[in-house]
Formats: structure tokens, sequence, C-alpha cells
């Protein structure tokens, strides 16, 4: 996170440098976009926090944990596929379920199907490409995600 | 403000009831509704209020620097890896969920970009957008980020090259709603 504060810095100097006006206005757009999806943020992290109070630690590690199992993956990526959670809101979530005990390469499952596979904004892709593109769309990047998430968990077991 | 009130209804009702439940739990010591609020909500919550407005900078920043209209010039039928990178560049500029990509893509069709530049910029832009890059290194870490973008790269160019030989002789059309 330091790393982060530290290139933020340093783009806004640079920024500042070229065009002053101009990095004002983009310090405010973030800052409104802040704003716009800090409720949500805060509601979410509200409702993590009372079901992570009365979900014991164990039974979460458990189910999803490393040593949890083919049924871990299935279970992340079904909820990925169906799942219609803005990034802003997934991460957090994420990093909250890694430091709970939920293995990385679960994550990543859980990841990439969220972000690749929409079964719930098919109805609006269909509108715009047809139905056998957009399943076709889906299924094919539903196979590279379940790769992806494949492809991260043997860097995180071995 | 008012427009952020009216979207967000659900939110302030759980915000509000949450920190009305905290207040009433520490004034009257119910242990339930203190730990709730000190082992869970706070610890989440304290590193993430200072280092959201951060990240949230870095995305307006990029916002206001990266001139759109001028990629999207570049990405027809013949742009070969040009086009590929230059595609993957400019999704990874926006910001937004997958479904505000798709009217993106009407418009890049109308423009003449390439089925394979079309579905590329589909993939690019629902994994590895910068303002969800930084989240990602943020919340988990930049061994993850790295080896997530460094494998869905090759993935979703291949699946761009694939939806184009599928759909290579059949009518493609991207309809506008």
């Amino acid at each position: 996170m330091e790393i982060l504060t530290i290139i933020a810095v340093i783009a806004i100097i640079a920024s500042l440098i070229a065009d002053r006006h101009k990095t004002w206005k983009g310090i405010k757009k973030g800052l409104v976009m802040f704003l716009k999806i800090l409720p949500a943020i805060l509601s979410v992290l509200i409702l993590v926090s009372i079901l992570l109070y009365f979900l014991p630690n164990e039974l979460i590690v458990e189910y999803l944990g490393e040593d949890a199992g083919l049924t871990a993956y299935v279970f992340a990526a079904i909820a990925g596929s169906i799942a219609l959670i803005p990034g802003f809101i997934a991460y957090p979530l994420a990093g909250i379920l890694v430091k709970t005990g939920v293995s990385y390469p679960v994550i990543a499952v859980f990841i990439t199907t969220l972000m690749m596979v929409g079964i719930l904004t098919l109805p609006v892709e269909i509108k715009y490409f047809g139905i056998r593109i957009s399943l076709i769309r889906n299924i094919l990047y539903f196979l590279g995600a379940l790769i992806v998430g494949f492809l991260i968990s043997l860097f995180y077991i071995l | 403000m008012r427009e952020i009130l009216k979207k967000n209804r659900l939110n302030f009702l759980i915000i509000v009831a949450f920190t009305v439940f905290v207040a009433v739990s520490y004034s009257i010591n119910y242990t339930l509704g203190e730990n709730i609020f000190k082992e869970q909500f706070y610890g989440f919550t304290k590193e993430m209020i200072l280092f959201l407005p951060i990240m949230f900078i870095l995305i307006g920043l990029g916002d206001v620097w990266i001139n759109r209209e001028k990629v999207e010039k570049h990405i027809g039928k013949n742009s070969g890896l040009k086009g590929i990178i230059l595609v993957i560049f400019l999704s990874m500029a926006q910001v937004g969920p997958l479904y505000g990509a798709f009217p993106v893509t009407y418009l890049l069709w109308k423009k003449g970009a390439s089925i394979r530049n079309i579905f590329i910029y589909i993939g690019a832009f629902c994994t590895i957008k910068i303002p969800m890059i930084t989240f990602e290194i943020g919340f988990l870490g930049w061994k993850f980020s790295v080896l997530r973008t460094l494998f869905t790269l090759p993935i979703i160019i291949i699946i761009g090259v694939l939806m184009e030989k599928l759909l290579k002789n059949k009518s493609f059309e991207v309809k506008q709603l």
C-alpha cells in the first residue's frame, strides 16, 4: 500500500507540473467517484463484519481454505459467474476473505470468473450481440477464467 | 449529494442502523455489539478509508490524461499487432462495470474495429482496467495482480482471435440500444 501511495504522489506532482488545471479536474473527479461508491463500500463492510462475526473462522478455512479441495473451487467459480459485484467492492471483500483464511487460489477463481463471466448481465449483452455470440463469449471466458485461476493456484500451492 | 443519497437508500439505511446499534451497544456495554465493531468493522475499515481516496485520485488523473478518440482511429481490420496493443491500452483506461463496455463496443464496431479487437476490448475491459488493478494490488498484493494480468492477457487475445475465426463468414453486428 505504501508503494501505491508513493506512485500517487509522484503522479500528482508530475501532473501538476504538466497542467495544473487538468490535475485539479482529475483529483476532483476521483474524489467524487470515491464519494459515490463510499456508501456501498461501508454497507458491504458492515454486512461482512456482522456475517464474519457469527461465522467461525475455522468453518471458512475448512470450506474455502487451502485444504478445502475441489468443492471450494466449484463454489468459487459458480459464485463468481453469477455474482454482480463491482471491483471496488469485490477487492476489499477478497482482501478480508484472504485475511480470514480463504486461500489465494480460491480467491483467484472467484475474482477471474467474477470479472470475465456475467450471467446476470447476459440479458444486456444479448441485446448488443445476440444470443449466440453472447453465449459463446461467456462459455469461452468461463473456461479462460478457470485456466487463469488454475495457473495462479500453481504459484501459490507449489 | 442528493443524487448519492437517492441512489443509496438501502446503503444509508444499513449505515444508520449500524451506527445506532454500535452507539447503543457502547452505552449499555453490550459486548456483542462492541465486538462486532471493534474486532471486525474497525479493523477492516481503518486502512481502507485512508487508502481508497488515494486510489480514486489516481483513477481520476488517469481519466483526464488519456485521450480515447485518438486511439479509436487505429484499431481497424488490418491493424495487426499494433491494433491489439492499442485496444488493450484503450480498455485499460476505462472505468465502470462490464455492461458499460457494450455501448463502447458499438462505437468501436461502427468505426470499423475488427471482430478480434472488439472482443479483446471486452476482455481487457473486464480484467485489466487500471482502476481495478490498483484495487487488486492494494487488497491482494503485487504477486497476485502481476500473475493474474500475465495469464489473462494471452487468454483474452486467444479468445479474441477465436471469436473472429468463428464469426468470420457469418454476419456480425453490434446493435445499439
